[in-house]
């Protein structure tokens, strides 16, 4: 990873700039000591969730209790915590491990999350000293579990717009808060919640709500479609009584608190959504071998081949562009002092900075598990269908990811949103770029890239971005302030970032695996890179067209898709030799394989 | 007390495993500590534990095989002792590996030293019995329960599915079997602490040893995969026919009886 005197990576700056391999962090990169970590999260969802998954698909949370406070003498609950409260203030990469590989467990990944992430975190990264010595330690060892709430029935993506009100009594000791928070992941049995209401129906604020506290109550269990070992309930709030200490942050800056959860949230999931792509695809490909129909195992038909490599160079892309995301975190972290660290401000605006990553890394990483399990049934055929296999709940569990944390449309718009809002307040030179851009396509001729490994998908990854680039800067340049109504392009632009981001991750990732263990031991890696690459470049070549003639008319559109043109020349590699060959690979291994 | 762990590190047998070139393809395989000497490391700890003393985890192998020792240490292990074999043993075997354990060992006054009671790579079941014989202190197999007293030790044995007592006496070697006890996961706490624990790296030199002394007594002559499980056959008629066909089929095409 860069060293101390590097300047930290901005966030966003990826589409502007060139990347260089030893930058970037990459799976390659564990520690032995994060691979231990991993393995015990493993081990325990393996011999002590999984055994149990039956029982708590049926609601059983007594059993998801027990669990969590079993995670918690592990260590599996502490790794968030500052070691002064509990924790064990471990790095991010290893916090993200635990995530990815708890996701194995469906639902239980989820009550977990909900718990460790945006239950825990808000008082973590914005609670007052008394706030943290009285619960941190309790939510450390899962003593006391934690959940979130946010969503009402009126809002979801819309946050602030939320019904939920706080009134301090006359005593001035109390706020009395009431409403309905809708759709509380570990409501069931959580006993503490961190809660948004307006105070005086005005000021949007957080609030530690515990249980027991007069005034609190939840619904029955909702009938969900997947994650069913999840628990799900509404929060109600009848004239609920909450000390004035319970206070979260400060009053009316409840929506700092939100955002920087929401963005944790992302990037959390992200990761999680990688553990149950690989997953997913263990199930299909171990079938796919037993699987015979016409005295032959399924996994050598050469459609079973397309399929499987198609799956797993996606995988590879999402689990490229999570960590390498994580690793951004994990530098910028690195940074601070201990102070900072302390007082969580720091920390958020950290995340924040990367709210582009956590966004797109959130839709890219959801649609390639979506695609898995998806494909995952395929592959099982009628048995996919069958509640018996393993497969028909990782595709219904699969489902929501693309809604909750944001929908995949709203974080497409954030993508796109936030990109703007950094061009106008020159924080990232975009507009400059694009117009050297524009200037530059007249006079250019398309290269012709040389025959060394990745070659080829490095050409491609500069001109995705030069593609993306000279999109965002036209349809800012022909809209102006009226392009956040012009939703379907500001999906496109940000589809195009999301597959740059994605294609530039695995050319890197490659690239320094290929730099530290040399050629022969990464082909299966180099394999994805020229998959993905060319079908990720092929969809940005859509998107674009489909801008540009949403943009410009007559002569000058004929002008830019003769530009965009020169642009998208290539030479095409094999795709469909290149599956087959990754295919085989992973025929035998059975399992995710880099 | 002084105790000692004789560890070594495996593929997971529970993962696919290939073949290339008459060698287990190493690239793709996932490794670990053997399971059985995974139960030898949580047997030692509880003895600790009780006892008190310390646990010294020791395996013959590459530097590879640090990641296994580390864990040994993030489940509670206090040292841990790698003796590199790397340059100097080739293709080493049971004979080998016990002769550097028990060079090692001799002047190291273990009260106890507890090992797996097979590896599942190898399979040979030898080290440990060849240690015991070398230090010449007394050994019990496939061991199910440990009970010791002052001194006085007392073992259940796992014999064929049945099991038998038997009272020793410290020092002892023993070798551990399934259903001893039930390993724990490293917890993160202890893995954070692993990182501390002392790990020390001996080669054949340090030992006093030459290659020579240690040159395996087997040599290997083929390495395959157990052949694919065919497709069962069901036998149909009269029942009395399928009895024939049956002890037929043991005879010529099983040839099992």
């Amino acid at each position: 990873m860069a060293n101390q005197t590097d300047k930290l990576v901005k966030g966003g700056s990826f589409i502007i700039e060139d990347v260089a391999c030893d930058a970037i962090f990459t799976p390659e990169d564990y520690s032995d000591e994060q691979k231990m970590i991993a393995k015990t999260a493993e081990n325990f969802v393996e011999n002590e969730v999984l055994p149990e998954i039956e029982h708590l698909e049926n609601h059983e949370f007594q059993r998801s209790v027990k669990l969590l406070k079993k995670a918690g003498e592990l260590g599996l609950l502490r790794a968030d915590v500052p070691e002064q409260y509990g924790g064990l203030s471990l790095d991010k990469i290893s916090s993200a491990l635990i995530a990815e590989k708890m996701s194995k467990a469906g639902g239980f990944g989820i009550t977990h999350g909900a718990h460790v992430g945006i239950g825990s975190l808000p008082i973590v990264l914005f609670g007052n000293e008394d706030q943290k010595q009285k619960y941190l330690p309790l939510l450390a060892t899962g003593e006391k579990l934690a959940a979130y709430a946010l969503t009402e029935p009126g809002s979801g993506s819309d946050a602030l717009g939320a019904k939920t009100t706080a009134k301090l009594n006359k005593e001035g000791t109390h706020y009395i808060l009431n409403g309905e928070k809708q759709w509380i992941t570990n409501a069931g049995f959580a006993d503490v919640f961190v809660v948004y209401a307006k105070i005086d129906g005005q000021q949007f604020s957080a609030f530690i709500v515990e249980r027991d506290f007069p005034g609190v109550f939840t619904g029955a269990e909702e009938k969900k479609m997947g994650i069913k070992s999840s628990s799900t309930r509404t929060l109600i709030l009848e004239d609920a009584e909450v000390p004035v200490a319970n206070l979260l942050g400060v009053a009316g800056k409840g929506h700092v608190i939100a955002f920087n959860i929401l963005n944790i949230g992302r990037y959390k999931l992200g990761v999680g959504v990688v553990g149950g792509a690989k997953h997913a695809f263990g199930l299909t490909v171990k079938y796919a071998n037993q699987r015979q129909q016409f005295e032959t195992p399924i996994s050598q038909f050469n459609l079973t081949k397309e399929k499987l490599g198609t799956m797993a160079s996606k995988i590879y892309a999402s689990e490229s562009s999570v960590y390498r995301t994580v690793g951004m975190f994990e530098e910028r972290m690195n940074r601070l002092s201990e102070e900072e660290v302390n007082n969580g401000k720091a920390v958020a605006d950290s995340i924040a900075e990367y709210a582009i990553e956590c966004s797109l890394n959130k839709f890219f990483a959801t649609e390639v598990l979506d695609h898995v399990v998806d494909e995952g049934v395929q592959l099982h055929g009628g048995y996919g269908f069958m509640q018996e296999y393993e497969i028909e709940r990782a595709y219904r569990d699969s489902r929501i990811n693309r809604i909750f944390e944001g929908t995949n449309e709203i974080n497409r718009l954030l993508v796109s949103g936030t990109y703007l809002r950094k061009a106008l307040k020159n924080e990232l030179p975009l507009f400059q770029k694009a117009q050297a851009l524009q200037e530059e396509l007249l006079m250019m001729m398309p290269e012709e890239p040389g025959d060394e490994p990745l070659a080829q998908e490095k050409y491609l990854v500069k001109n995705a971005k030069k593609i993306a680039l000279l999109a965002t800067g036209l349809a800012a340049q022909k809209f102006g302030k009226a392009l956040d109504k012009e939703q379907e392009i500001l999906v496109n632009i940000a589809d195009m970032v999301s597959n740059a981001y994605a294609m530039e991750s695995v050319v890197l990732r490659t690239e320094k695996a290929i730099q530290k263990t040399g050629l022969e031991k990464n082909k299966q890696k180099l394999l994805y890179t020229q998959i993905f690459c060319q079908e990720a470049f092929g969809d940005i070549e859509k998107d674009a067209k489909e801008t540009l003639v949403a943009t410009e008319q007559g002569d000058t559109l004929r002008m830019l898709t003769s530009a965009l043109r020169k642009f998208t020349r290539f030479t095409p590699v094999n795709v469909i030799a290149k599956k087959r060959e990754a295919a085989d690979k992973l025929i035998e291994s059975e399992r995710f394989i880099v | 007390m002084n105790i000692y762990v004789l560890l070594k590190r495996t593929f997971d047998t529970e993962e696919k495993i290939t073949i290339s070139g008459g060698r287990i393809n190493e690239d793709e395989a996932e490794f670990i500590i053997n399971p059985y000497d995974e139960y030898a490391v949580e047997e030692a700890i509880q003895v600790r534990d009780t006892h008190g003393g310390e646990v010294t985890v020791v395996s013959v192998g590459t530097e590879e095989a640090e990641k296994q020792l580390r864990t040994a240490l993030a489940m509670g292990a206090d040292k841990a002792v790698l003796i590199n074999v790397e340059d100097d043993v080739e293709d080493g075997d049971q004979f080998s590996t016990s002769k550097i354990l028990a060079e090692f060992l001799k002047d190291k006054e273990a009260d106890l030293i507890i090992g797996g009671n097979v590896a599942i790579d190898g399979g040979s079941g030898q080290v440990g019995p060849r240690v015991a014989d070398q230090l010449d202190i007394p050994y019990v197999t496939t061991i199910t329960k440990l009970e010791i007293n002052e001194g006085a030790v007392t073992v259940t044995r796992d014999v064929e599915g049945d099991s038998e007592v038997i009272k020793t006496s410290l020092p002892v070697l023993v070798t551990a079997q399934q259903g001893l006890n039930e390993p724990r996961y490293p917890s993160l706490p202890g893995i954070m602490k692993a990182k501390k624990k002392p790990l020390e790296e001996l080669e054949l030199d340090d030992l006093d040893l030459e290659e020579e002394d240690v040159e395996a007594k087997t040599k290997t002559i083929e390495v395959y995969l157990p052949p694919q499980k065919e497709a069962g056959k069901v036998l149909s008629g009269d029942l009395s026919d399928q009895v024939k066909e049956l002890v037929n089929l043991l005879h010529t095409e099983a040839k099992v009886i």
